[in-house]
């Protein structure tokens, strides 16, 4: 489904603030994989999400999704193939317009836009419907601005957009580390959910280890721009959050640095 | 004084045009465009050459609109395509318009005296110069914002707000942005050479002058609609935005009237946007005691 032939990536090539991002990353995912992602501060998991979806154009390699490279497409084309979920709440959504104005936005992802109604009747009673499913008494605040929501509540809603038409692709980018301990695991119970109901081939950062060992069929950690582990099938299903630091240490010779991962 | 104040709010509704351009891009694309200084001048400018040489006044008054949209086209391609920021690309255009508005008119202004133009129809059936122009700019502005509720309901402006209020989330549903911003600010800069070419209508002649603190007027009408009419839904914003250009009309006839020297206008004008774009804060320090209290006795 995704293909990352050799990626690398350097921002500010050339100055003093030069720094190597994504240093030849490999990875291919089967339809329907599942796979976390962890890596210390700086280990590129960001960025190679970001790779993905067109934010910068990457240095060197090849990007495939379904077959098709989208190496050279621009951000907007791209999205079409994906959906996303940001780690700042106020990304995913636009808070100037209604709860359903921005699910109609995301119902029309990879689509042409003309002057038809943005939003129709009939697709406000199916958006009604389907915040419903989420538990959060969205469904009668339907004309309400997005900016009135928590934080919880915007990825809950940027999470329905981002699968509304199914993506080929859904990335997850510590899409719950902005929240409260107990909003974000329902955010998290939320997505596994959805990507179980709609069998979606995702990629989900966290700093959680615990998290990234309890979801998903498959794990990789990432260190200095590369992918260093890659876990999946019944390994995957007994990893401890012991056998992840050991299998660190030995694989890149040191201590994960990243504070968060190691708090939490 | 009763016909200072209908000449007055007659004004108001010419620049209501102009300030509804200014919303579009100022509130919805997020983006001080300062080409309206250039394009006022630009719509007046081409409207009054092309009544001189003896076409339909609504006919020019519509070629000023697709004029202004060029100027909009211009500021959207130095922007999004040159990568220049929003501000500065908008001076550029300005500063061009200048040149461009010269070469238009071939001197620093064009009288329109005796001439037909839209309001002259009515001033034939009886009624006066101000009453005229009133019903003329009052349904222009009825048919600009019907024009407006209905674009911006659509997907297509549905994108262009999105565009405004969160670029990346647009780029992630899969919204061409750049387009966006350039289809924003042509929309904005139709509308405002069309406000141009009515004003030059009105005052009878067009002036290489006439765009200069354009954007000012334009944030004041603005501003002041948004805090007196309020900003609930759309419509009603458009409709405030609309009296917010008439009641910045009131207010200056009336400072005037009271005997304040006209070339301490813009000054005055500059203060009351400032005054005006604060007003958040200072609610903010005024109030913060007074909702305390409130909040205790609840």
């Amino acid at each position: 489904m995704l293909l990352l032939d050799n990626i690398y990536k350097t921002f500010n090539a050339g100055t003093v603030n030069e720094k190597r991002a994504l240093n030849g990353v490999n990875l291919q995912l089967e339809e329907g994989d599942f796979v976390t992602v962890i890596g210390g501060n700086g280990a590129g998991k960001s960025t190679t999400l970001n790779a993905i979806a067109g934010v910068f154009p990457v240095d060197k390699g090849t990007i495939r999704i379904g077959g098709e490279d989208i190496t050279r497409l621009p951000e907007y084309k791209r999205a079409k193939f994906l959906g996303r979920v940001f780690q700042d709440p106020m990304t995913g959504t636009a808070a100037g317009m209604q709860i359903d104005e921005n699910l109609a936005l995301a119902a029309r992802r990879g689509e042409s836009r003309g002057l038809k109604w943005g939003v129709t009747h009939k697709e406000r009673d199916e958006y009604r419907e389907l915040l419903k499913t989420l538990g959060l008494g969205l469904e009668d605040r339907l004309t309400a601005k997005v900016g009135l929501l928590s934080g919880g509540q915007r990825q809950a809603l940027t999470l329905l957009m981002a699968t509304l038409r199914k993506p080929k692709l859904l990335l997850l980018d510590e899409h719950t580390a902005a929240l409260d301990p107990k909003t974000a695991a329902k955010v998290l119970e939320l997505s596994d959910q959805i990507i179980a109901e709609h069998h979606l081939t995702t990629m989900m950062v966290t700093h959680n280890m615990k998290d990234a060992i309890a979801h998903g069929n498959r794990l990789v950690m990432m260190h200095d721009g590369r992918i260093i582990l890659d876990i999946k099938g019944e390994e995957k299903k007994k990893l401890t959050v012991e056998d992840l630091l050991q299998k660190f240490s030995q694989a890149s010779g040191g201590e994960l640095n990243n504070d968060r991962m190691l708090l939490s | 004084m009763g016909n200072v104040l209908l000449g007055a709010i007659s004004l108001g509704s010419l620049w209501a045009v102009m300030a509804l351009g200014v919303y579009i891009t100022y509130r919805i694309l997020d983006v001080a465009d300062l080409t309206v200084e250039g394009t006022i001048t630009l719509g007046a400018s081409i409207c009054a050459r092309l009544l001189s040489g003896g076409i339909n006044p609504w006919a020019a008054t519509l070629v000023a609109a697709v004029v202004g949209m060029l100027a909009g086209l211009c500021t959207g391609l130095l922007h999004t395509k040159l990568r220049i920021p929003p501000l500065l690309s908008g001076i550029l255009t300005m500063i061009a318009l200048w040149s461009v508005n010269m070469r238009i008119m071939g001197k620093s202004n064009v009288s329109l005296l005796r001439i037909e133009t839209v309001f002259s129809p009515l001033q034939k059936l009886g009624l006066s110069k101000n009453m005229s122009i009133l019903i003329v700019g009052v349904a222009c502005v009825v048919v600009v914002c019907v024009l407006l509720y209905w674009f911006f309901g659509t997907e297509l402006g549905s994108a262009v707000r999105a565009t405004g209020s969160n670029a990346q989330m647009a780029r992630a549903q899969g919204i061409n942005t750049n387009n966006m911003k350039i289809l924003g600010l042509m929309i904005s800069n139709a509308m405002v050479g069309f406000s141009g070419a009515l004003i030059a209508q009105n005052q009878s002649y067009s002036d290489i002058q006439m765009g200069t603190g354009s954007i000012v007027i334009g944030l004041a009408s603005l501003i002041i609609g948004e805090v007196i009419f309020g900003t609930r839904t759309f419509k009603r914003t458009l409709v405030s935005v609309s009296l917010g250009a008439v009641v910045y009309r009131i207010i200056i006839a009336v400072v005037l009237k009271m005997g304040m020297d006209s070339n301490d206008l813009k000054l005055f004008t500059a203060i009351t946007v400032a005054v005006c774009l604060s007003l958040p804060l200072i609610r903010e320090k005024l109030f913060r005691g007074v909702s305390q209290k409130k909040g205790g006795a609840a």
